[in-house]
């Protein structure tokens, strides 16, 4: 017969009690782990959706995700000449806030050209964007639907397409313009604006700009050799895609990750206080039953077998159950929550090693239990 | 005609004590405790509350080490000095029944796994351990509790069911601490016995702590207590 199992059936509304609680501490776990992915993934959705070879951007800075950056309108076609590069795209992007239905939205315009790369890849609804101006498509998570009319800046835009999953590194929606509007809606100035800086006797303003041009190679075209032929140009700055990852992940986005890591680590080493806790309250209220399978030659293996096995089923349940939790509710959170299975076999290892360290301090109190206890009244 | 075997010592205790603390604070629990329990005898130890009763009951069941003298149980050498035996559990599991003044059962398991996780720490198949436990069980009329938690059973269902858990693995000595406490007269006549019965059958020794004067003519043999040390011994024609 096993011990820990009959005992635990026989106080099963207690031990359940305890594993949800226990579950809802570990799914705060995962939720961490699920957001640090999830902010890893946002940061590279936007550039993967993109999917370019290369990005060039304006001399000394590291990209449209990391800083300003400002390039002529006409360098696509200096790009799109170099040999090797199949196809290239001028992009820009820009935040904006809108009102809707009494809540204020962010949203992330990017400004592409149809027909070439730096556009949506994937839609879920509607189509392409085929005229010149005022039309749009939305991401899903903005919750705009087709045919719905949004005003950005000083001009009403149509949705004729909607597409899914692409958000920005800090979770905002995406909206895809053409060119031409997007660079309007970034650089044109006001009635009012344009009024002041004809009096004052400024230049006319020039809005033939964009935030990066994106390339397309060949297959058999290694980034770095079109690079170093852009780089030579010196009014330009290159990035391979996999740079631009980088510069997300370990610049942009670092000190989040780090910040997330840590709380996740503290939580960690919360829940392992907490579960040493239990398990040892759980092994004090059974000193007098200890000490009564000592009294009867029930050797140090059965006691151990019996706060381990009660310890580590404790925390797989728990785990288990907070882990189905935060699966089930993963598409209320705001922000993505990627749960990888690498991950989650990582930490329920971790809650294993946990649950085994923790029972240290019941197995230690346990055998350190005088069978002679047993006697006393 | 008595065909049983002649009586030879189960448990011998030759100047035995057992001090707790030192210096100002020491305690003379037992001081040269001599006495001598064997097959077949049921023997009460009586004295006053911190007279040692309980202290010695722990030295025969190898939970307290004594200070000083020599043990012998079963014909082993259990204590000269120092512990001669390193696994006291299994001595405990093997040799020793305890029955307790509160029954003890744990909680967890009904009636019939009471009994049988004695034998089963023995090491006897599951089908045996619980053969043999509704055996007992059914020789203690508790059989038709068998499936009952201990929380279900009666004061005395219970008493009973803790000695079979006793004598499951056919100890040599049985220690019982105030067996009767809990329960009336009537039926503490009855578990003494009963204990009487299984010693003589068992060839068993028999070792309760009591206070209970109305068993007292239960006993071949009372040790009387005080202040650790043994101060009357009397024979008597038990029931």
């Amino acid at each position: 017969m096993n011990l820990a199992w009959r005992d635990i059936r026989h106080k099963l509304g207690r031990f359940v009690l305890t594993c949800l609680g226990l579950s809802l501490l570990l799914a705060v776990v995962v939720t961490m782990a699920g957001i640090y992915r999830g902010q890893t993934a946002d940061a590279l959705a936007l550039s993967q959706a993109i999917g370019a070879d290369l990005w060039v951007v304006e001399a000394g800075t590291h990209g449209p995700f990391a800083e300003s950056s400002r390039v002529p309108g006409d360098t696509r076609e200096l790009v799109a000449r170099i040999n090797g590069v199949v196809e290239a795209g001028s992009i820009t992007f820009q935040n904006v806030q809108i009102d809707r239905g009494g809540r204020r939205i962010r949203l992330q315009v990017v400004g592409y050209e149809p027909g070439r790369p730096g556009g949506p890849i994937r839609l879920v609804a509607g189509r392409e964007i085929t005229r010149s101006h005022f039309e749009l498509i939305a991401d899903r998570q903005t919750g705009l639907a087709l045919g719905e009319v949004l005003r950005l800046g000083r001009d009403d835009y149509t949705v004729v397409g909607i597409t899914s999953g692409v958000v920005t590194l800090s979770g905002d929606s995406i909206v895809y313009l053409s060119l031409r509007d997007a660079q309007q809606l970034q650089f044109d100035l006001s009635p009012a604006a344009a009024r002041r800086e004809t009096a004052r006797g400024a230049q006319r303003n020039q809005t033939d700009l964009v935030n990066a041009v994106i390339a397309r190679l060949a297959t058999d075209t290694r980034p770095e050799e079109v690079a170093e032929v852009i780089r030579r140009w010196k009014h330009l700055s290159v990035l391979t895609d996999e740079q631009q990852a980088q510069v997300l992940t370990r610049t942009v986005i670092e000190r989040a990750r780090r910040q997330l890591g840590m709380f996740m680590s503290v939580l960690t080493l919360v829940s392992a206080v907490v579960i040493a806790l239990i398990i040892y309250t759980l092994t004090m209220d059974k000193i007098r039953e200890i000490a009564t399978l000592k009294l009867i030659g029930a050797p140090d293996r059965t006691i151990v077998g019996l706060i381990l096995q009660q310890a580590l089923l404790m925390g797989m349940i728990s785990f288990l159950a907070g882990t189905a939790l935060v699966y089930a509710f993963s598409g209320w959170f705001p922000r993505r929550i990627v749960m990888l299975p690498e991950d989650i076999a990582t930490l329920f290892g971790v809650v294993v090693v946990v649950c085994l360290a923790a029972s240290t301090l019941g197995v230690r109190a346990a055998l350190r239990v005088d069978p002679g206890r047993a006697l006393t009244g | 005609m008595d065909e049983r075997p002649p009586p030879r010592p189960l448990v011998e205790l030759r100047g035995i004590a057992k001090h707790f603390g030192e210096g100002e604070t020491r305690v003379d629990a037992l001081r040269d405790i001599t006495m001598t329990v064997s097959t077949g005898e049921v023997v009460g130890l009586l004295g006053p509350s911190g007279s040692g009763k309980s202290t010695l009951l722990n030295v025969i069941g190898a939970i307290v080490e004594p200070n000083q003298g020599w043990m012998r149980l079963d014909g082993e050498m259990i204590y000269d000095g120092q512990w001669l035996r390193r696994d006291l559990r299994r001595l405990r599991l093997e040799k020793i029944g305890f029955i307790f003044q509160t029954h003890n059962l744990l909680p967890f398991l009904d009636a019939t796994d009471n009994v049988a996780v004695v034998l089963q720490l023995a090491g006897l198949a599951r089908e045996e351990c619980v053969r043999r436990s509704v055996e007992l069980l059914d020789y203690l009329q508790v059989g038709h509790r068998r499936q009952a938690m201990p929380a279900q059973l009666s004061g005395g269902e219970a008493q009973r069911v803790a000695i079979a858990r006793a004598l499951a693995n056919r100890p040599r000595i049985i220690l019982a601490d105030e067996p009767t406490a809990a329960l009336d007269s009537a039926r503490a006549g009855i578990v003494m016995d009963l204990l009487r019965k299984l010693a003589a059958e068992q060839q068993a020794s028999v070792i309760a702590v009591t206070h209970d004067e109305k068993i007292l003519d239960r006993f071949d043999r009372i040790y009387r207590l005080r202040d650790g040390l043994l101060v009357k011994t009397e024979e008597r024609a038990a029931a």
